[in-house]
């Protein structure tokens, strides 16, 4: 396998198909800053787009033929000198970035398009920072993990940044670069100490040394192993790491903040779970109730502070706080029900995450300043479909049933009570509520009427209830078909509160269509679409992960 | 095996389809959409109907028994059964859908309305019938996100504050019963190795004194709010002020019985000896809701809340039944829970035909509609009696049984719980004496009769009000076998192997396995 040179240094055999799928968005990424750079003819940004989508299902379907790889007929293999795994459980992470990618795409063409942020920055970023997601899934050495951590998190600093115009972006940027680069020192420092401790950074190699010998003080160990806990609990924005995750969701451009939030978390989660899983797993007796700790401050700082947010970004940055700690239940249980149910977690969070961001986008409107929760008043009825798409997917944060994010939430809150947390898994389950208390402010502010309209006139219906302006309330959540006429409803002439609607509905009718690119609106209905059909019928994404095992 | 139609998945898809129809069907005619809602709830209703025909008097057990593997990682099935206990809760429900669509004026042909009634159905019913507890715990929470935006869309003027809490404070609760669900599950998988959310065989799981305490006061949390048991009904009298007329009806006649049927399924089946042991805690929980629901709801001058409290009295009365542990008494529970659906649905109803008529559920505001209306104000009478308890009516048949049947086995409860019976007609006597007697004022001089409109959807309520007062024969022969197996299955867990303190529980598969085959 190793070839050894003349000059004494050893040149591993590269198996190019195993890291194909990271290639393919390098290079992507590398033709889309070719193409900007040379900027022969000034292409539109939908070119970029298409690239950077058609990139994403490359590497999907490179991801996919891995999976069957590893799969069907073949096995986990090492690569690279072993300093890579392709097992189940990276391939379904790579799979995962890969969609990421695709879906993201689609929802930034629109915001660039309107912003008019013209170059290929946005998309060479992202796959660049996707790349090293998949890196850090299928890092089987701890060099490597901190290097599939760096190619992540410095595009991420960057997208953060990427909005010049607004100075909190600029603000987001520098401050998640910093406090980055700190978690990243210390997740250095992690790795020297462990080092010293074990003798190898290879994953595998520390597993079966740490099961072989007993030490007698394994205090550097220990040290070791906490600094690279903070530094991934800091990429996954777990309490009380979590402090730049507020200012820095609410500073980035919001397409950035949405692709941010899913890949983030996707390459956090994918190292973090191989390294206490597999390498640390001796020490569990150590970790779980550190682990534990940690979960119940994050599920409660999310929802708790979530609860008092009045910027639907903001509030969506704590939500995902909260939902960082549903996903760290699953590793807390220390099972392999309990990886499995992380990883369905992860898949599942990304869609969500992925999907609301793209709403607010929309809503934030030319600008990208528009993210009071205020913003969102009545727009259900203005936007009927888009309303709706929003409802299912706050309401599968908050848990609802045949959504994905309720099956999620089942998976970890199961693994945890098979572990015997169950205090853990009650506290969880109640954060949720409490949770659910934002995301339905969201909802309910969605379908109430529009600003002019507060005081509707207390008409008294012939069904007894007070008819708000009646026509429009038959817009409510209505999922399809209204795409023509739902931009917004004609108040019927017995609803007095028609007529002031007029010039204020005006405005916001061309606000609002102004703001909405058809690729954004592919973008939020394939996340819906996948949070619900898959709520309803579960089973290939259930029997999916669950043979998404690991090969250590 | 049910080898023939498939009726218990028709009865949950077929209003589920429907809510989908409506939500496709690219118009928004008013018509139209009030024309889907009557089809697909009367022909779920037709379903059931079939089904209680189909359902075989004398056997105890589940019938029409569907199991179809759902998401077999974790060991979730769609399984599916009625019997006599869930039978006629899936008819009632079935009736006061069409009933509540019918009895809701203009916004009944809003097209989100229909939807959204017709996914509560399928969650109602799904309920009802599910015998995989995580399918059950599902279609449980479904019926939240219906009921919030029927209240958000087209309730009164604290809408917002009163969906929020609602749909929180039964959403916290049921977070102790997912966990209960899964511990539970997790215990029986320990035992037996198999994975599995199906009741009937959940039901053998050895449970230690303080593993079945647990466990049934994770379950009873869920199950206590959302029926609610006094000091869980904090959310309701506002819940069903603010609902439009059809979200009260749905609410307190449907959707209270899932807290209580949780509580005779599932509380009962699964942790007999919990429960013989923490009886008397829920015995006295009832008798205090009784009396103080009465008390209140004779303060109340607000007609709908007046109901909201007089139901918290009349659920007390199901979960006293539920408690006593007697044949006798549980029949009774079962048989009020749909007997109070029905007249509770009729009250709800009345009250928002005043309300349409006058814009007020106040009762001061109301005097001397029995000159205007006497037809309604009949009808009113009518189902205040039945909500009193007066014979010959369906709520004197409930209320009997279970005071008779606790009163075997609870003495002192009982005679408390009678108490409440007083109480009941104290105040609504007091509120029909406020709203119907006396002399209209010129207010009142618009005050119409009842429509034939109106007469329609009221006919079957009254129609099974009275029936059920005078010939409750069919349906309690069809409810007692289930009873009977569940009391048998209850003793028999709980008597023959009470575990002296201090010493290790002894197994109790056999007759966990004898009570339930």
């Amino acid at each position: 396998m190793i070839l050894a040179s003349a000059t004494g240094f050893a040149v591993p055999h590269i198996d190019y198909t195993a890291i194909l799928p990271e290639l393919i968005l390098i290079g992507g990424s590398l033709v889309l800053l070719a193409a900007g750079a040379l900027n022969v003819r000034h292409l539109p940004t939908r070119v970029y787009s298409l690239l950077s989508g058609a990139t994403g299902v490359a590497a999907l379907i490179a991801g996919i033929v891995l999976w069957q790889k590893v799969h069907g007929g073949g096995h986990p293999l090492t690569a690279v000198a072993h300093s890579l795994v392709i097992d189940g459980f990276s391939t379904a992470f790579v799979i995962l970035s890969a969609c990421i990618i695709i879906v993201s795409s689609a929802i930034a063409d629109g915001y660039l398009r309107r912003e008019g942020i013209a170059g290929p920055e946005f998309h060479a970023l992202a796959l660049l920072g996707a790349s090293g997601a998949m890196l850090m899934a299928a890092a089987n050495d701890f060099i490597v993990i901190f290097l599939g951590l760096e190619i992540m998190s410095i595009p991420l600093y960057v997208l953060a940044a990427l909005d010049q115009r607004r100075a909190e972006s600029g603000e987001a940027g520098m401050k998640y670069f910093v406090l980055g680069a700190f978690s990243s020192a210390i997740f250095v420092y992690g790795i020297a100490l462990t080092y010293g401790a074990t003798g190898s950074t290879n994953l595998a190699q520390i597993a079966g040394y740490l099961a072989t010998n007993v030490s007698t003080s394994n205090g550097l160990l220990l040290a070791g192993a906490g600094l690279l806990l903070v530094g991934f609990l800091f990429k996954v924005a777990a309490v009380p790491f979590h402090m730049w995750t507020p200012d820095v969701y609410q500073g980035a451009p919001t397409p950035a903040t949405g692709f941010m939030a899913a890949i983030a978390k996707v390459g956090g989660f994918a190292a973090l779970l191989r390294v206490f899983f597999s390498s640390f797993h001796s020490l569990e007796a150590s970790w779980q109730p550190i682990l534990w700790v940690v979960a119940v401050l994050t599920l409660v700082t999310g929802a708790v502070l979530g609860l008092v947010q009045r910027d639907v970004k903001r509030m969506l940055a704590y939500s995902s706080i909260n939902h960082a700690g549903f996903i760290l239940l699953g590793l807390q249980a220390a099972s392999r029900e309990g990886m499995s149910a992380s990883l369905y977690y992860v898949f599942v969070y990304a869609f969500l995450v992925l999907g609301s961001f793209a709403v607010i986008t929309v809503v934030g409107g030319r600008g990208d300043t528009s993210h009071a929760i205020e913003s969102y008043r009545g727009l259900a009825r203005r936007q009927p479909l888009l309303g709706f798409g929003f409802a299912v997917l706050l309401l599968a944060q908050a848990g609802a049933p045949f959504t994905t994010g309720f099956l999620g939430k089942l998976y970890v809150v199961e693994a945890a009570v098979r572990s015997h947390s169950y205090a853990l898994a009650v506290i969880a389950m109640l954060t949720g509520a409490v949770a659910a208390a934002f995301y339905l402010r969201v909802v309910f502010v969605m379908y109430s009427l529009p600003a002019g309209e507060a005081a509707p006139a207390m008409a008294l219906a012939d069904g007894g209830a007070l008819a708000t302006g009646t026509e429009p309330a038959a817009a409510v959540a209505a999922p399809a078909g209204e795409s023509r006429g739902g931009v917004l409803v004609a108040a019927p002439p017995e609803a007095p509160a028609g007529a002031a609607t007029g010039a204020g509905g005006g405005l916001r009718l061309r606000a609002a269509s102004l703001g909405i690119a058809p690729s954004t609106l592919a973008g939020i209905a394939v996340t819906v679409l996948f949070t619900l059909a898959l709520g309803i019928w579960p089973a290939p994404l259930f029997s999916f992960v669950h043979a998404a095992g690991l090969l250590f | 095996m049910n080898t023939g139609f498939p009726y218990l998945t028709v009865l949950v898809l077929l209003p589920a389809g429907a809510a989908l129809l409506t939500a496709v069907l690219p118009s928004r005619s008013r018509a139209l959409m009030r024309a889907v809602g009557w089809a697909g709830s009367l022909a779920t209703l037709g379903v059931a109907v079939a089904a209680t025909v189909a359902f075989s008097s004398g056997d105890g057990n589940f019938q029409m028994v569907t199991v179809h593997p759902w998401i077999s990682a974790l060991g979730i099935s769609w399984a599916l059964g009625v019997d006599g206990i869930s039978l006629f809760l899936v008819l009632m429900t079935a009736v006061l859908f069409p009933v509540a669509m019918g009895g809701s004026g203009r916004h009944g042909g809003d097209k989100s309305f229909v939807a959204w009634m017709l996914l509560l159905e399928a969650g109602c019913l799904g309920s009802f019938l599910s015998l995989d507890l995580l399918v059950f715990f599902l279609f449980f929470e479904l019926t939240l996100v219906p009921v919030y935006f029927l209240i958000t869309g087209w309730g009164y003027e604290r809408r917002g504050y009163a969906a929020t809490k609602f749909f929180l404070y039964t959403l916290g609760a049921s977070a102790f019963l997912l966990v209960g669900i899964l511990s539970l599950v997790g215990l029986h998988a320990q035992q037996t190795g198999v994975t599995t959310f199906d009741v009937r065989q959940l039901a053998s799981t050895h449970l230690t004194g303080t593993e079945g305490v647990l466990l049934f006061l994770a379950f009873t949390a869920a199950f206590a709010v959302k029926a609610p048991i006094f000091p869980f009904h904090t959310w309701s009298p506002d819940a069903y002020r603010e609902s439009p007329a059809a979200g009260a009806v749905v609410l307190a006649g449907v959707m209270a019985k899932l807290g209580t049927y949780g509580i005779i399924r599932f509380d009962l089946e699964l942790f007999p000896r919990a429960v013989v042991t923490l009886a008397p805690v829920l015995l006295t929980l009832g008798v205090i809701g009784i009396i103080y629901g009465g008390i209140v709801a004779a303060v109340q001058r607000d007609l709908k809340r007046l109901v909201a409290y007089s139901s918290l009295a009349h659920l007390g009365f199901i979960v006293v039944g539920a408690f006593a542990l007697t044949g006798p008494a549980l029949s009774g529970a079962v048989l009020q829970m749909v007997n109070h659906g029905i007249y509770t649905a009729a009250l709800f109803l009345l009250i928002a035909m005043i309300y349409r008529r006058l814009g007020s559920f106040s009762t001061k505001d109301l005097t001397g509609l029995q000159r205007k209306a006497p037809v309604l104000a009949g009808i009113f009478t009518l189902t205040m009696l039945a909500s009193i308890g007066v014979p010959g009516l369906n709520g004197f048949v409930g209320e009997f049984l279970i005071l008779s049947g606790t009163f075997l086995t609870h003495r002192w409860w009982a005679v408390a719980a009678t108490a409440g019976v007083i109480v009941a007609a104290i105040y609504l006597l007091w509120a029909y004496q406020q709203v119907f007697h006396g002399t209209p004022t010129e207010k009142e001089e618009s005050f119409t009769e009842i429509t034939w409109r109106e007469g329609l959807y009221m006919a079957p309520l009254v129609g099974i009000i009275v029936f059920l007062g005078v010939f409750p024969g069919p349906v309690l022969n069809r409810i007692t076998p289930s009873v009977d197996r569940l009391v048998t299955h209850v003793e028999h867990v709980a008597h023959a192997n009470i575990p002296a303190p201090g010493q290790p529980v002894v197994a109790a598969s056999h007759s966990a396995n004898g009570g339930n085959k």
